[in-house]
């Protein structure tokens, strides 16, 4: 099982699954995350900062500890 | 050569199927009514080399996307032999309307159904060899993906195409738009003169100005440098222009007011003059630096460069207990406190709001930035100034974060960070206007609210009892003063200031004018008395002292409101006022000790 925060710059990735408490996954399904859906990686912040992650047209900065709800298929 | 138009909804398999039967021959191509490139390429079918182009996907031919008045466009702009309609078999109940419609145009058709597997694991069977006859047109199942079908679609396209038929008339079709064409010109119209849209700069050019400002290590340093040029510009730009206003408004006062009130009793014309003319026209002389940094603010905000500042500092913010909206709020606190108060509503976790809330209020604001500007002017020279006010940004920020971290265990909180970061934008000059306007507006209805009270409040305390001179000592503003004066005294601030930072607990505007009124002067005469009584050490406590302490009134009322807490609103007031009052004693007495 690999998850979003573990992904790599530049690597691509489908979501298979969202385990998150229900306001966090409120938020993210607002954003766009939804199974299913392909995205990557753009860019991390420094000092463990958050994830630049692109779903389509939509850019999303999220934190490393978020990124962990949220599991992917390569 | 015959030409194929290729059209489905978006999701089908289409670009699939597109890229199989045109192999590698692609090519993107601009075509006549539409402003988007498509893809097309030439292939060979029934004997015939024909091109087959890929229309956007879209799900209503007579909808309004951009997709959609694209498909419009071509079709009534170019000529085209045959249209094959792709649907997804499985949601071939809700697709067929397509289908319909171009029947409608009176286009010759293959109706490929692609997806026939998923359709029929999910228990659909299509009969299309009737449904074809009920369509007058052929139909067959295909795979896109496996290619399944395809020679015997691309057989039946053949078919048509050998008929011989004329190709579609475009001008017949348009007409058969026409309905559609006149509700775009409509919605184009209604759009232009009554919608205001941002110009978006494609993602391209996002992602390359992202490269830059959101470098790994250059971005921080970057958005400082950017802040600090910035702040240079509007207090180089917005000097000269203050310069002339607060020299219109002495003018006014000597050349008209002066003779008018010549006659009248002399603590009318002390009132009216010294008082509120005095201490209105010496804060007004700051509005156009204001309108200036409100504009500059809007542009920032509006650019979308401050969700990437969230992002750059996330990572600092965490280990403060806050987040890179956080931050955000910070910036905005430097227009105003308030609607940065009202921002964290934002925030779910009422420990990360408190927090974030108990650190707004020592955001340098537009307010208080008048009170430095004109403190800054009376005592430095223009080469230090920026250097000062720079080195005061720089204090507001380590205020704040020393008081995040010293609470941050009071307020633990495990609230996510996530954040949509929009294309860089640029506002577009009515939104610049309207946002420097209402700023205006704001500073007057305060400038009736607060300070013309203010300063009458200034003016009778300084005058009263009449008789000892004006602000001397006798006067009740100098027995307030005396009464602070232990506590003052050693943050080497005088009876003077100490009445002008009273009266700023109400609102920052207020101190200006309260010093013309003490003073009895404005302008360039006063910053001239002020140099003479006072040191560059004195000033810069005393600028330290109004940066900490509680920012106004409304700020405090928001506080309240915003937290539902009246022990939060008064732990904020007593933590900014004990740390206002420990900054400035080390300072004043550290530069003494050092022989400032």
């Amino acid at each position: 099982m690999r998850l979003l925060s573990q992904l790599k710059i530049g690597q691509f990735a489908v979501i298979s699954a969202i385990e998150a408490d229900e306001s966090l996954f409120h938020r993210l399904t607002a954003l766009g995350f939804r199974v299913g859906k392909p995205l990557s990686i753009i860019r991390r912040a420094n000092f463990n900062g958050p994830l630049h992650v692109r779903l389509g047209t939509t850019d999303v900065i999220l934190r490393s500890n978020d990124a962990a709800r949220i599991q992917i298929t390569q | 050569m015959k030409r194929i138009a290729l059209l489905g909804m978006p999701n089908t398999g289409k670009s699939t199927l597109f890229n199989r039967i045109s192999g590698a021959s692609a090519r993107v191509g601009n075509w006549p009514g539409i402003t988007v490139d498509l893809m097309s390429a030439k292939i060979l079918i029934g004997g015939h080399i024909a091109e087959l182009i890929d229309l956007p996907g879209i799900y209503d031919l007579h909808g309004f996307s951009d997709d959609e008045q694209v498909v419009r466009h071509f079709l009534s702009n170019n000529a085209v032999d045959l249209v094959i309609v792709l649907l997804n078999s499985s949601q071939i109940d809700r697709q067929l309307s397509l289908v319909l419609q171009i029947k409608k145009l009176g286009l010759p058709i293959v109706l490929a159904l692609n997806m026939a597997d998923e359709a029929k694991s999910a228990g659909i069977t299509i009969d299309t060899e009737n449904m074809a006859k009920a369509l007058r047109i052929p139909v067959i199942q295909i795979s896109a993906k496996y290619g399944d079908g395809l020679p015997k679609a691309l057989q039946e396209a053949s078919k048509l195409i050998n008929q011989g038929l004329p190709a579609s008339n475009p001008e017949s079709i348009g007409l058969l738009l026409q309905e559609d064409s006149q509700i775009e010109h409509e919605m184009e119209l209604l759009i232009q003169h009554h919608v205001q849209i941002p110009a978006t700069l494609n993602d391209n050019t996002t992602d390359k100005i992202d490269r830059i400002l959101l470098h790994k290590w250059l971005g921080l340093p970057i958005f400082f440098a950017a802040m600090f040029i910035l702040f240079q510009f509007i207090f180089t730009a917005g000097k000269p222009l203050q310069d002339g206003l607060a020299w219109a408004l002495n003018t006014f006062r000597s050349g008209l007011l002066d003779p008018l009130f010549h006659s009248s009793p002399a603590w009318l014309s002390g009132l009216l003059l010294d008082g509120v003319y005095n201490g209105v026209a010496t804060v007004a002389a700051f509005v156009p630096i204001i309108i200036l940094f409100f504009l500059v603010m809007s542009i920032v905000e509006d650019s979308g460069y401050l969700s990437r500042a969230a992002f750059l500092m996330d990572a600092i913010m965490a280990k403060m207990g806050l987040d890179g909206r956080g931050f955000v709020m910070m910036l905005m606190g430097f227009g105003c406190n308030v609607p940065a108060l009202m921002g964290t509503r934002i925030m779910r976790s009422r420990p990360m709001r408190l927090l974030t809330m108990l650190v707004i209020p020592l955001s340098l604001c537009s307010a208080r930035l008048q009170v430095f500007i004109f403190i800054i002017a009376a005592l430095f020279t223009a080469k230090q100034a920026p250097i000062i006010l720079f080195a005061l940004y720089v204090m507001s920020f380590l205020t704040m974060f020393l008081t995040a971290v010293l609470f941050q265990a009071k307020y633990k909180n495990a609230e996510p960070f996530i954040l949509e970061l929009p294309p860089y934008r640029f506002p577009t000059l009515r939104q610049i206007i309207l946002r420097g306007w209402q700023e205006v507006k704001h500073f007057l209805n305060r400038a009736t609210k607060f300070i013309v009270i203010g300063v009458v409040l200034v003016w009778a305390m300084t005058h009263f009892p009449t008789d000892v001179p004006p602000a001397s000592i006798g006067t009740l503003a100098g027995q307030v003063g005396l009464l602070f004066a232990p506590i003052l005294d050693p943050i080497g601030i005088n009876s003077q200031l100490a009445i002008a930072l009273i009266f700023g607990f109400v609102a920052k505007e207020i101190v200006v004018g309260a010093l013309a009124v003490i003073y009895g002067l404005q302008g360039d005469a006063l910053m001239a008395q002020m140099a003479m009584q006072i040191d560059w050490v004195q000033a810069m406590s005393f600028m330290l002292f109004t940066l900490i302490y509680t920012p106004c009134l409304s700020t405090i009322a928001t506080l309240k409101t915003e937290a539902k807490s009246t022990a939060f609103m008064w732990l904020s007031i007593a933590w900014s006022l004990g740390l206002a009052w420990v900054v400035s004693f080390v300072f004043y007495q550290s530069a003494r000790a050092l022989g400032y």
